[in-house]
């Protein structure tokens, strides 16, 4: 690596390097890119900040993330958008590429000022009210139509607020023995239904946040197959996690869109590995002890995930013999990045091209201690559990960011 | 047996038997001119009450007292609670102050589980009723009632009875605590509501489900009416008042429907017109106030299994109770 891009790949290159790897064994991947990441600065710095998000991401493999906008403020115009950018430079682990608010104050009423905030020195390209759906059928369409001018991209966070009034889990036989309000499927999969028909009638590109339910698969499925320019990401915990677990009542495993049942966890693997689903997103939602510590029903919706999602993938998808490495670099690197528009991310690994690269360790195994983690919160539902693979090293533009598992001071 | 009552769903059987069996033999004093028994004396018991309820907390009231135990009743109400105190911030409290027993009803599903599974508080906890998830105790004190009119007798179950559960199971911790309990007394279990009144998922409860309230009558040993909160319509979980008192009420003419020997219950408190006339509220097959006077000895027998040194496993199957309550 020189200068930041590939110079040389191959054997016995005549070289003489800064940093020698022992790589035996390791898998080497393009930097990932994460669509989905809270780093709740500006605003809720107790949780997370740009820099403690960006090790985080670092740590997982990641040299860019897409940044939430529901901070508070909320990243609805130039300023915010432009704050957290330079945040992210001046981190120096992972590029931070804003993702703006389509309403102002995620209030669905008023559509934010998105070309400025494309604008801006953040060039935003991804819009969304994630956390919040954008429920108003009009400010989807001309959300969808207006963004078309910059090539931007609005983000659905699929939930249909009448459907999920006081919801707490998802609805099924759990829902109704706990006696815990239930988040049916369809409230998520009647919003994606009527957005891919409106991307379709505008002629714009719409991407689905955080698929989870077998249901949602059918719908991209279909769209895709319409030739609609339609993507969609899931969450590591929705290949793994399912409801079953909110029986012991723990707020670890509160999250939204909530953990369902064991065939949409299926259906979902197949669509990642199928590419019906383009993506795999972290949703990485750190929250302060406090916040958590508590009982279900006031407890915070997320779970972090920056750290733990290749492993997860390595768990659900590789180790199961329906994604190879290829089809992981392309999940988690190229298709995220080309979704995001980041020219300079998701590349292929080549001489010349940006030098993003992680290492990763698949033979390892550990038991996962949120203790050790680099995100300045520890809601993770992969406390004392079992899994594989560990991030060896990261390059951010050929530095290292991450070094045999330990982050470089930067 | 494990420390807590937080689900019938934890009862075994012979758990069930025992509370029920003990509670017999606890309703003995409540007849006496002095009901006291120095069974919990030196213990507390705190009846942490975040949600506004009368009957259920004068109940654990009266039988925490007849045990002697020191009873603290602490209200969300006015408290730091009301400042925005965190129920485990509560419970490190409560703990700190040495309590030996937490009787907590919350509006939200999962408290109690969250209490006791949690390592806020070493005490004993028991579930009041927490949001639409169970009653535990009010299950027991429904089980003794119905046991009492079905199949007296300590040591005996409820195998064969058919019970209907009417009305609004979806919103009903009453329901849900009786299906567990009644199955494991072997009593087969009907509900009955409009569709929209039924959880998702009820066809793998332990029950049969019916929307027809007259198919079900004649076969019932008992109809337990649920109390229907009339915010529901604004809800559009049914159209009318009239329409759902027309289709789901019990009145003088369903009530003829009955075996002779069936009995109605409510848990309360009832709302007369709706969801139950006044001539079956009065009538003398209703066993609503017998209810309210069972709940305190069934009470009464679950503080002194798991706060007064036995516990449910290691507790004498018989029902002799201690030398000090004699």
């Amino acid at each position: 690596m020189v200068d930041g891009a590939f110079a040389a790949i191959g054997e016995g290159l005549d070289v003489r390097a800064d940093i020698d790897i022992d790589a035996h064994g390791l898998i080497a991947l393009p930097g990932l890119v994460d669509l989905h990441t809270h780093l709740r600065e500006p605003g809720r710095e107790d949780a997370e900040t740009v820099l403690t998000g960006t090790q985080a991401a670092a740590m997982g493999g990641y040299t860019a993330v897409h940044a939430m906008a529901n901070t508070f403020p909320v990243a609805d115009s130039a300023g915010v958008v432009e704050q957290v950018w330079r945040l992210g430079r001046e981190s120096g682990y992972c590029d931070v590429q804003p993702v703006g608010a389509v309403t102002v104050g995620l209030e669905g009423k008023q559509l934010a000022e998105l070309g400025a905030m494309h604008d801006s020195a953040a060039g935003v390209r991804v819009f969304s009210d994630d956390g919040k759906c954008v429920d108003d059928a009009v400010i989807m369409r001309r959300a969808l139509e207006y963004v078309k001018a910059f090539d931007g991209v609005i983000a659905q966070h699929a939930q249909e607020p009448r459907l999920t009034a006081g919801a707490q889990m998802n609805e099924g036989t759990v829902s109704g023995e706990l006696g815990l309000g239930g988040w049916p499927a369809v409230a998520e999969e009647s919003i994606i239904a009527r957005d891919v028909l409106l991307a379709a009638h505008v002629g714009s590109r719409v991407h689905i946040c955080h698929l989870s339910t077998a249901g949602s698969v059918e719908i991209v499925r279909w769209a895709k197959g319409k030739g609609w320019d339609v993507t969609a990401e899931v969450t590591p915990h929705h290949l793994l996690l399912t409801d079953e677990l909110v029986r012991s009542y723990d707020p670890v495993y509160k999250v939204n869109p909530p953990l369902r049942t064991a065939a949409d966890v299926e259906a979902l693997r197949e669509a990642l590995a199928d590419g019906t689903i383009d993506a795999v997103a972290t949703d990485h939602a750190p929250h302060p002890a406090e916040d958590k510590d508590c009982e279900w029903a006031v407890a915070a919706m997320g779970m972090v995930g920056l750290e733990t999602a290749l492993s997860v993938v390595q768990q659900t998808m590789v180790d199961t013999g329906l994604l190879n490495w290829e089809g992981v670099a392309d999940r988690m690197s190229h298709r995220p990045a080309r979704i995001g528009r980041l020219t300079g991310h998701g590349r292929p690994i080549s001489v010349g091209e940006p030098a993003n690269l992680v290492l990763f360790d698949p033979a390892y195994r550990g038991v996962v201690n949120p203790d050790t983690f680099a995100t300045r919160s520890r809601n993770t539902p992969y406390k004392g559990m079992d899994l594989p693979g560990r991030v060896h090293a990261t390059f951010l533009r050929g530095e290292a960011t991450v070094l045999a598992g330990e982050l470089v001071e930067r | 047996m494990k420390r807590h009552l937080v689900s019938t769903a934890d009862l075994g059987r012979d758990d069930a038997l025992l509370i029920l069996d003990t509670a017999e033999e606890l309703s003995q004093f409540s007849g006496r001119a002095v009901k006291k028994l120095p069974t919990l004396r030196g213990r507390t018991v705190v009846n942490l009450f975040f949600e506004d309820s009368t009957r259920t907390k004068t109940s654990f009231e009266v039988a925490e007292k007849r045990l002697s135990a020191d009873v603290i009743n602490f209200s969300a109400k006015g408290s730091s609670v009301s400042k925005g105190e965190s129920l485990k911030d509560t419970a490190l409290t409560l703990q700190a102050m040495g309590a030996d027993a937490v009787v907590i009803r919350h509006h939200a599903s999962g408290a109690p589980a969250r209490l006791a599974g949690s390592d806020w508080l070493h005490g004993s906890v028991i579930n009041a009723g927490d949001g639409t998830h169970e009653h535990p105790t009010q299950a027991l004190l429904d089980a003794f009632t119905l046991r009492r009119h079905l199949n007296p007798g300590a040591g005996r179950d409820l195998a064969g009875r058919k019970v209907a559960i009417v009305g609004d199971i979806l919103h009903s911790r009453v329901a849900r605590s009786n299906v567990h309990l009644l199955t494991t007394l072997g009593a087969e279990v009907t509900f009955v509501a409009p569709p929209t009144l039924l959880p998702i998922g009820i066809d793998t409860w332990p029950c049969e489900v019916s929307y027809d309230l007259d198919s079900v009558l004649p076969k019932a040993d008992a109809v337990m009416m649920l109390r229907v909160q009339r915010e529901r319509m604004n809800a559009a979980f049914f159209p009318t008042e009239r329409e759902y008192s027309r289709r789901y009420g019990l009145d003088g003419a369903r009530l003829a429907r009955l075996p002779e020997h069936a009995i109605v219950m409510h848990p309360g408190p009832m709302v007369r017109g709706m969801e139950i006339t006044a001539e079956v509220a009065d009538s003398p097959r209703c066993t609503v106030v017998e209810q309210v006077a069972n709940g305190v000895s069934v009470r009464m027998a679950v503080l002194y299994l798991l706060v007064g040194g036995a516990t449910l496993a290691d507790a004498p199957r018989t029902t002799e109770l201690p030398e000090a309550a004699q």
